[in-house]
């Protein structure tokens, strides 16, 4: 594994971790926006303009994208959180010309005036398809409790409302603010030659409008509040509550990491021994979530709705002995070994490598290898997780909740 | 890129298939148990899914716990499943630890302890899981048309009914270990940083002494295509449609792949271009070529809202049946291009290596090499991929609708 990292004369950085004995090459580009960055009247633009990135330019059209890419054999996709919009493909690494080109067409699209209107359709079902999840809109309600006055609680996708309402105008001035070489970075991760790359970016991507659009990163109030979407034909209850947690930059944010595989992991931890494992729910999870300037530790539950009451004290209770007691170093060292073989796995493939290295490059600023991913992870005591409870003790302070009960 | 899987069989009838990798630092395995849902007894459906969750409760001389921290401390990746044909246990962590892993397996396969006071517990966490199924339309509309388009008992749900739960009992759960996780008609594959002569005794060692029971023959029943909808307050109208293909094993599958690659291969293939690129009728729609043992199907489904759903599965019936009027060379030049390459990409991949060879063994008795199925996927022709659409049309539909309204089905097709 080699690392080369360079920026182009237009600010864009490029950063590649080649490996000559990979198979595949993966290519993206991660775009550091997302809905937090949005406005409320523009809500749901960054996810839109993800999807119209696929309709093509001056020189391609949608059909061409979609068509060469598949001609590419590439494995190619894109996606969009609260933070950063990620554009990708996996291809042969004879193919990485190509492919380069393409993520180019991506991120500067026509963004013709009938496609708008079609793909509008498009965005309007995939909003449809989430509200058929429950989960889906318990996370949703979850984040709109927590942050009921910031970008952070807002959906991803948009309204019904907002979508309804965006006009492609619009979409063209958040593009023209958000799509500067300062607010992204391309990655390379597998089998390539650097000199090729930078050959490759300096022709398709030497032309990006350079400059960068600054981010407000201080924490943002909690809002503490329940929300409560009936449905009464439902058969389970969904809970999913917020609780504040370390943000990306924080220095434990690892043993975050941790400490949520120790309490909360789905197949062996101590809300699975305590509610899963005896039958009480059928879900109880605990994930860490890191965002520029915050975090959360999200509690998901899922169980019967006459239990739910239960359910949540029994999860306070191994909250509060959590807190109170801090964890075993064999419960440590278990954790650390899951972790450490799954990034072993993850970093197999070249596709598994280059998240990794965008999101890291995006929060950080940082090339991490695997072998300090792994050093960090080994690196975590017993005291870590202690002052990560002193100054983030398991909480659940907001809270929404999805299925038959009107209250909780 | 000829594959270099070593093949072994037990005395006692388990096949091990073990494929050396370069360039990794984990190994993986896969196997597979002739023990899934279509062994469940008749109206206890659900039996083989209790199974998979209370066998891994405490196994030779370790209890649940111990048994659970004893696999995360080798940093294994599990994961196990419920098939219609088969129950899947598979991992993987690094490789200087799958000898280690392959011997609790031992004791998981062969051991349990099967615990009657945890059945209970097990039973009911079986059922929130169907439960929370039926709350989510896609997950019950795939499970009510693999239950209406395959032969029975090929289209039994693989977690069972809710219905049924209640007259399962420990015992029904002890029997199916009992008849059907057994040596003979079981295999494993190992993919990975391993090499056969290191890790064939370990596997020898671990499974060697494991005894044979006799194997019960599954008899088919009738099929005949339905149309159904079942009302439900969703958002979306979603929408599943299956028919007839050739199976795995069959000498025509790699030109009926080729064919449902066309459908929906890729982000360029006809469903997606028509009905969600051209229509906007849709986010979600594709189609899968399914096979089992004897049986295939293409299953397709569409998620739209109540109002755009009639013309989504219009435009999507008829795209099916428009494949026989022809293809153009590019449509399966694309097919090509994805074959090759996802073979290529998932040699850098354990889990799914060792996955694959399992299931080539069980579907064909044998390992395909890599450059046979390459090989295979150059010779397609448009010609071919058209006589095998000519000879199993689009047609004889079963199509299943959850949602709000229900559909018509166009006349003429069924």
């Amino acid at each position: 594994m080699e690392f080369h990292e360079t920026t182009l004369e237009n600010g864009l950085t490029v950063i590649a971790e080649l490996n000559p004995a990979a198979q595949s090459v993966a290519t993206g580009v991660f775009v550091r926006t997302g809905s937090r960055d949005e406005t409320e009247d523009v809500s749901g633009v960054s996810h839109f303009l993800e999807h119209m990135a696929f309709k093509g330019n001056d020189v391609y059209t949608a059909d061409d994208v979609n068509r060469i890419f598949d001609e590419l054999g590439a494995n190619y996709n894109a996606s969009t959180s609260e933070e950063v919009t990620q554009f990708y493909a996996a291809i042969l690494p004879e193919y990485l010309p190509n492919a380069v080109e393409m993520l180019s067409t991506l991120l500067y699209p026509s963004l013709r005036q009938d496609d708008f209107e079609m793909e509008k359709n498009v965005i309007l079902e995939e909003i449809g398809m989430y509200d058929d999840q429950p989960t889906f809109t318990a996370y949703e309600q979850a984040m709109q409790a927590h942050f009921p006055t910031h970008p952070l609680g807002r959906k991803i996708l948009g309204t019904n409302d907002s979508v309804s309402a965006l006009t492609a105008e619009s979409m063209r001035q958040y593009h023209a603010d958000h799509y500067r070489t300062g607010n992204m970075v391309l990655v390379v991760a597998g089998r390539a030659d650097w000199d090729d790359v930078c050959r490759l970016v300096e022709e398709h991507c030497g032309s990006f409008p350079g400059g960068r659009i600054e981010r407000d990163t201080s924490a943002p109030p909690v809002g503490g509040q329940t929300q409560v979407i009936e449905r009464p034909s439902s058969l389970q209850q969904h809970v999913m509550q917020l609780a504040p947690a370390p943000a990306a930059d924080h220095r434990l944010r690892y043993a975050a990491e941790l400490l949520g595989v120790i309490v909360g992991d789905h197949s062996s931890s101590r809300l699975y021994w305590e509610l899963v494992d005896p039958g009480h729910a059928e879900s109880a999870d605990l994930a860490y979530n890191d965002y520029d300037g915050t975090g959360t530790w999200l509690t998901y539950l899922g169980c019967r709705p006459e239990t739910v009451s239960e359910n949540l004290e029994r999860i306070h209770s191994v909250y509060e002995k959590v807190n109170r007691e801090g964890i075993s170093p064999t419960e440590l060292e278990q954790a650390q070994n899951r972790i450490a073989s799954a990034i072993v796995l993850r970093s197999e493939r070249p596709m598994g490598r280059l998240g990794a290295l965008g999101i890291n490059w995006v929060y950080l600023g940082q090339y991490r290898s695997v072998q300090d991913d792994l050093d960090t992870v080994a690196g975590i005591t017993v005291d870590d997780i202690g002052q990560l409870l002193a100054e983030y003790p398991l909480d659940a302070v907001s809270t929404a909740t999805v299925g038959p009960l009107s209250s909780l | 890129m000829s594959s270099t899987a070593t093949i072994h069989t037990l005395d006692n009838g388990l096949t091990v298939i073990v494929e050396p990798m370069r360039d990794v630092r984990s190994a993986a395995f896969s196997f597979l148990l002739p023990a899934g849902s279509v062994h469940d007894p008749q109206g206890r459906n659900g039996t083989a899914a209790i199974l998979s969750d209370l066998v891994l409760r405490g196994a030779g001389s370790l209890d649940s716990r111990q048994l659970t921290a004893t696999l995360d401390n080798l940093g294994l990746q599990r994961s196990e499943s419920v098939g219609v044909k088969h129950l899947g246990f598979s991992g993987a962590t690094v490789a200087d630890r799958l000898p280690q892993a392959l011997a609790v397996y031992g004791d998981i396969l062969r051991k349990p302890h099967l615990p009657a006071d945890q059945f209970d517990a097990v039973r009911e966490g079986l059922e929130m899981t169907l439960r929370a199924m039926q709350d989510e339309p896609r997950q019950r509309l795939m499970v009510e048309l693999r239950r209406h388009c395959f032969p029975s008992p090929w289209g039994t749900p693989t977690y069972g009914q809710l219905e049924q739960l209640s007259d399962i009992s420990s015992a029904d759960v002890v029997d199916h270990y009992r008849q059907l996780v057994r040596p003979n008609g079981a295999i494993l594959g190992v993919a990975g940083g391993v090499e056969p002569e290191d890790i064939l005794p370990v596997i020898e060692e671990a499974f060697g002494g494991w005894e044979q029971v006799p194997e019960t023959e599954l008899v088919d029943g009738e099929y005949t295509p339905v149309i159904e909808h079942i009302a439900h307050d969703s958002t979306q109208t979603h929408i599943g449609i299956a028919f007839e293909a050739v199976p795995y094993r069959h000498e025509d599958y790699y030109t009926a792949w080729a064919s449902v690659g066309v459908l929906s291969g890729g982000m360029s293939a006809r469903l997606f271009t028509e009905v969600r690129e051209r229509r906007g009728l849709c986010y979600s729609i594709s189609a899968v070529l399914n096979s089992l043992p004897y049986h295939a199907r293409v299953l397709a489904y569409a998620g739209t809202t109540a109002e755009r759903a009639q013309e989504t599965l219009d435009v999507t019936l008829a795209e099916m049946q428009r494949l026989a009027e022809g293809i153009e060379p590019g449509e399966l030049e694309r097919c090509q291009a994805r074959a090759k390459s996802a073979l290529i990409m998932e040699q850098e991949s354990t889990i799914s290596r060792a996955g694959s060879v399992a299931r080539d063994w069980f579907h064909l008795g044998r390992v395909t090499t890599l450059d046979e199925v390459r090989g295979k996927i150059e010779s397609l022709t448009v010609d071919t991929v058209l006589d095998y659409i000519h000879a199993h049309p689009a047609r004889d539909f079963t199509v299943v609708t959850i949602g709000p309204e229900s559909l018509e089905v166009s006349g003429g097709i069924s």
